[in-house]
């Protein structure tokens, strides 16, 4: 039942990844993608991560991935295809180093033979998180605060019209 | 019958690739920027289930920053793009050349 | 009064180096003054120095002052330390004396030369470094010395640079005394390495125990030290520098081509003849190559026109008698006769100098003619300083010779041939110098009316220390007189304790006893000869000038040998100096050029190419930057998966 759902799961994760890269439209694309993050949060959700499970749909799906949807719209973008390409002669070099990072990380991941063990009910819910938040590492959230402050007067300065 | 660790594993590694393709292969600066995103999705997989396979919270707390990241990384990129945009008037990454030799 | 030995070469050193620091702001007068008064309290020094020496008995005639520990290094000990023994307060008496006069001389011959400063610089540092050598106590110390001569030979020679002739021979003296130098320096180590030491008077201590009488090392040592000797005193093979060295000023010529640098090499041997006693075979050679160079620099000085010209091949002719003294390990009758030497020869060059400043700087001899008149003085010292080096009874030159020619027959070492070739130089001798004698100061002048307005008695400044050179060259030799003639030997006993053989060293060679009376028939068969060449030359040069231009038609082929001095500079130049310029030329064209340079410039160009190549890399592309990117990212995890 589990590796059904996991097959699943899996499946759309990946061929909506890739289908992110083959539309021709970008706003196919952007949709995909957040096709794809449901799906992964289905994995997560496996994987005892409720809180994460939620926070990547609320935030992930739900934020950032709007956000593009809003800059593609605005910026009217279509698809449009013009003058030579850059990477013209580089293909063939770039899909072989694509397929051998491939090679190497699935050589890695097949080395890592295990099986789950049992974990306790309060795994991955968010009490257990917010008290490892504030906790142990409220440092790093702090200062992940500051990180995002930074962002945002980056992005408004950035994107304001006569800089 | 559960799903071995390695499993999640070869999954997260596949994600990355296509993302790595994806950032090569396309030239909307959009979509490279989308498939950015796909690569950290894969790294943040791949960092769930480790966590799960050794039982410590601390990966979930990873994560978590790491997706605050990419959302702060999100606005500042997308703010560029839009002030490229302007000048632009395409998101064509093959248009912006002018750093070469 | 031991402990200021230092003061003697001391003195030079600092009129030295205050003249040469502040040579601009100190005017003319100053610097003269302070150069040649330096030399003459040096030489007043030596004299006190000299009865200090004399006081002492005459075993124990040795004060020896340590200034410094110089060199410590593994079994190498050497001092900064002075030696005054009977040896070396001969040579400072004759090196200070002489340089004094020829000092006062040079005021007066140089005094209308812009270079005059530089001038007395270079003689002071000269005068410094002659001292060192003669007072030097160990080898090391004494080389020392010996280059700073041969710096400051170079650099008088080449005294007008501006003059090509003038920097070439500089160069040439310094190049040839430098390959001399090169021996000099293998015998020295040589020395060091079989004695341990290179200190003297250790040194004559350890020599009998240290090697084998005739042995390998000891004759190779010193057959080294011997073509060092062969380089500074011109003999044969090294002597061509020194007729060139007469485009120096003749002040030079007369110090350091006559009296001093000149005569270091007979000194080095003289002071280290416990060495050379123990090596018979370089005795031979350094008889032989004395002889010879003695009868071929006479030959040549018979055709040559140039005054000093002919004063320098009579130079190399008697150090060639020196060394032959040397050879025969009749060392003292060597020192005796560079005393002589040094008198009647600084007398004849600034003879001839004062000659040359009359004639408004001709040299050669066959403008010249009847300058007794013009120049009286000048002509009187000549003359005494002639008569001294023909060895005409009663002077300086005749007592010194003779005893050298009488040891070449008598002594252990000597040989007959030796006393032949010697007495056959001696004819040669008094020949060519009458020769120049009447063609310079006899006859009607052969000068065109322009210098005859010029002509003119030196000064004062130039002719007194003429006027003293050529007393001592009348009584300096009677001093030295010979126990047949009557005289007391002083010389040769003061001398003594210096001399291996008279401890009793240097193995079989015993003089043999020999008669008074066959000295006295050597003696007179000697004068006779002598006579004969002055009447020869006086025939040929005095009575019948057209005989001589007749003669010299009759034997052109041999007067043009003997012009071109036998073609020896052109034989070097050909297989020697060609060939070496020649591979300079080749290493500098091909080795320097097209290979050190091609790499040099290679590699300059391999980097701009190589460059260019990764410039392009920057391509401003976002995408190829993202598949580098990728690149090495593969290779990086590829590396860690491996491992």
């Amino acid at each position: 039942m589990e590796m059904v759902m996991f097959a699943v799961a899996a499946i759309i994760a990946l061929a909506s990844a890739v289908m992110v890269i083959t539309v021709k439209s970008p706003i196919a694309s952007v949709l995909y993608l957040i096709l794809s993050i449901m799906a992964q949060s289905v994995l997560y959700v496996m994987l005892a991560g409720l809180f994460l499970a939620a926070f990547l749909i609320l935030i992930y799906g739900g934020a950032i991935l709007v956000l593009f949807l809003f800059v593609v719209m605005l910026l009217n973008i279509r698809y449009a295809d013009m003058g030579s390409d850059s990477l013209g002669k580089l293909k063939p070099i770039a899909w072989t180093f694509a397929v051998v990072l491939l090679g190497e990380m699935v050589w890695v991941g097949t080395g890592v033979q295990a099986h789950f063990r049992g974990v306790d009910e309060t795994f991955g819910s968010v009490p257990e998180v917010a008290a490892l938040l504030y906790g142990k590492f409220v440092y790093p959230f702090e200062l992940t605060s500051i990180l995002l402050l930074a962002a945002i007067i980056g992005a408004v300065v950035m994107a304001r019209k006569g800089l | 019958m559960a799903v071995p660790l390695e499993y999640y594993i070869i999954l997260s590694a596949f994600l990355f690739v296509v993302g790595v393709v994806g950032v090569m292969i396309s030239r909307n600066m959009i979509v490279m920027f989308m498939c950015i995103e796909i690569m950290l999705n894969a790294a943040n997989l791949a960092m769930v289930a480790f966590s799960r396979h050794l039982q410590n919270m601390d990966g979930h707390v990873f994560v978590f920053l790491v997706m605050a990241v990419a959302a702060g990384e999100a606005a500042v990129g997308l703010a560029i793009i839009i002030a490229v945009f302007r000048n632009r008037e395409s998101v064509d990454s093959d248009f912006l050349n002018l750093m070469k030799w | 009064m031991s402990d200021y030995l230092f003061i003697v070469p001391l003195l030079p050193f600092l009129t030295f180096v205050i003249n040469g620091i502040f040579r601009t702001r100190l005017p003319k007068n100053m610097v003269v003054s302070l150069a040649v008064g330096s030399v003459g309290l040096s030489f007043i020094w030596s004299v006190v120095l000299f009865f200090h020496l004399l006081g002492f008995p005459a075993e124990e005639r040795v004060i020896h002052q340590v200034l410094f520990n110089w060199l410590p290094v593994g079994n190498l000990h050497l001092d900064m330390a002075f030696l005054l023994d009977p040896l070396s307060a001969v040579m400072i008496l004759v090196v200070s004396g002489v340089g004094f006069l020829i000092h006062i001389y040079s005021i007066g011959y140089m005094a209308h030369d812009p270079g005059i400063k530089r001038y007395f610089i270079y003689l002071n540092l000269f005068m410094f470094s002659m001292l060192l050598l003669v007072l030097a106590d160990n080898l090391m110390l004494l080389f020392i010395g010996w280059e700073g001569v041969g710096l400051c030979s170079y650099l008088l020679i080449g005294f007008w640079f501006e003059k090509k002739s003038a920097s070439d021979a500089g160069n040439k003296a310094f190049i040839v005394n430098r390959i001399g130098d090169f021996g000099f320096l293998l015998g020295g180590f040589i020395l060091f390495w079989a004695a341990g030491t290179l200190q003297f008077t250790d040194l004559a201590h350890k020599a009998p125990e240290v090697f084998t009488i005739g042995g390998g090392v000891i004759t190779a040592a010193t057959l080294l030290l011997f073509f060092g000797a062969t380089g500074k005193s011109a003999q044969i093979p090294l002597y061509i520098w020194l007729p060139d060295a007469m485009e120096g000023p003749t002040p030079v010529s007369a110090l350091i081509h006559a009296a001093t640098m000149v005569t270091a090499g007979v000194y080095m041997i003289v002071r280290l003849n416990f060495l050379f006693i123990l090596a018979p075979t370089t005795l031979l050679v350094v008889a032989i190559v004395g002889a010879a160079t003695a009868l071929v620099a006479a030959t040549i000085g018979l055709a040559q026109n140039d005054i000093k010209r002919v004063l320098a091949y009579s130079t190399v002719s008697q150090l060639g008698y020196m060394m032959l003294a040397c050879g025969v390990a009749a060392f003292s009758a060597g020192i005796f006769h560079l005393m002589t030497h040094a008198f009647f020869k600084a007398l004849l060059f600034l003879g001839s100098g004062s000659v040359i400043h009359a004639m408004s700087n001709e040299q050669d001899m066959r403008q010249m003619g009847g300058l007794k008149k013009q120049l009286p003085l000048t002509y009187k010292t000549f003359l005494m300083g002639t008569l001294a080096i023909t060895g005409i009874p009663l002077f300086s030159g005749f007592f010194s010779k003779d005893e050298i020619l009488w040891k070449s027959f008598s002594s252990g070492h000597g040989h007959v041939i030796f006393w032949i070739i010697g007495v056959l130089t001696a004819a040669l001798t008094a020949f060519y110098m009458f020769r120049l004698l009447y063609l310079t100061f006899y006859g009607e002048g052969r000068y065109d009316k322009h210098t005859a307005e010029h002509l003119h008695e030196s000064p004062k400044v130039m002719t007194m220390p003429l006027v003293v050179l050529a007393v001592l060259a009348v009584i300096g030799g009677w001093i030295g007189i010979p126990h047949a003639l009557g005289g007391g030997a002083w010389f040769e006993k003061f001398l003594e304790p210096v001399m291996a053989t008279s401890h009793g060293g240097g193995g079989h060679a015993v003089a043999a006893h020999h008669s008074a009376s066959l000295e006295y028939g050597l003696m007179a068969v000697t004068i006779v000869l002598v006579l004969i060449s002055i009447y020869l030359a006086w025939y040929f040069y005095r009575k019948n000038i057209a005989k001589a231009t007749s003669l010299r038609q009759s034997l052109s082929g041999l007067h043009k040998m003997l012009l071109n001095k036998y073609w020896v500079d052109e034989f070097y130049g050909a297989t020697i100096v060609r060939p070496i310029v020649n591979g300079s030329i080749f290493l500098w064209k091909v080795f320097d050029v097209l290979i050190i340079d091609g790499i040099a410039n290679g590699l300059a160009h391999l980097v701009g190419d190589m460059s260019e190549t990764m410039r392009r890399m920057q391509s401003g592309y976002l995408r190829i930057y993202m598949t580098i990117f990728v690149v090495g990212v593969v290779i990086l995890v590829g590396y860690m998966v491996v491992r």
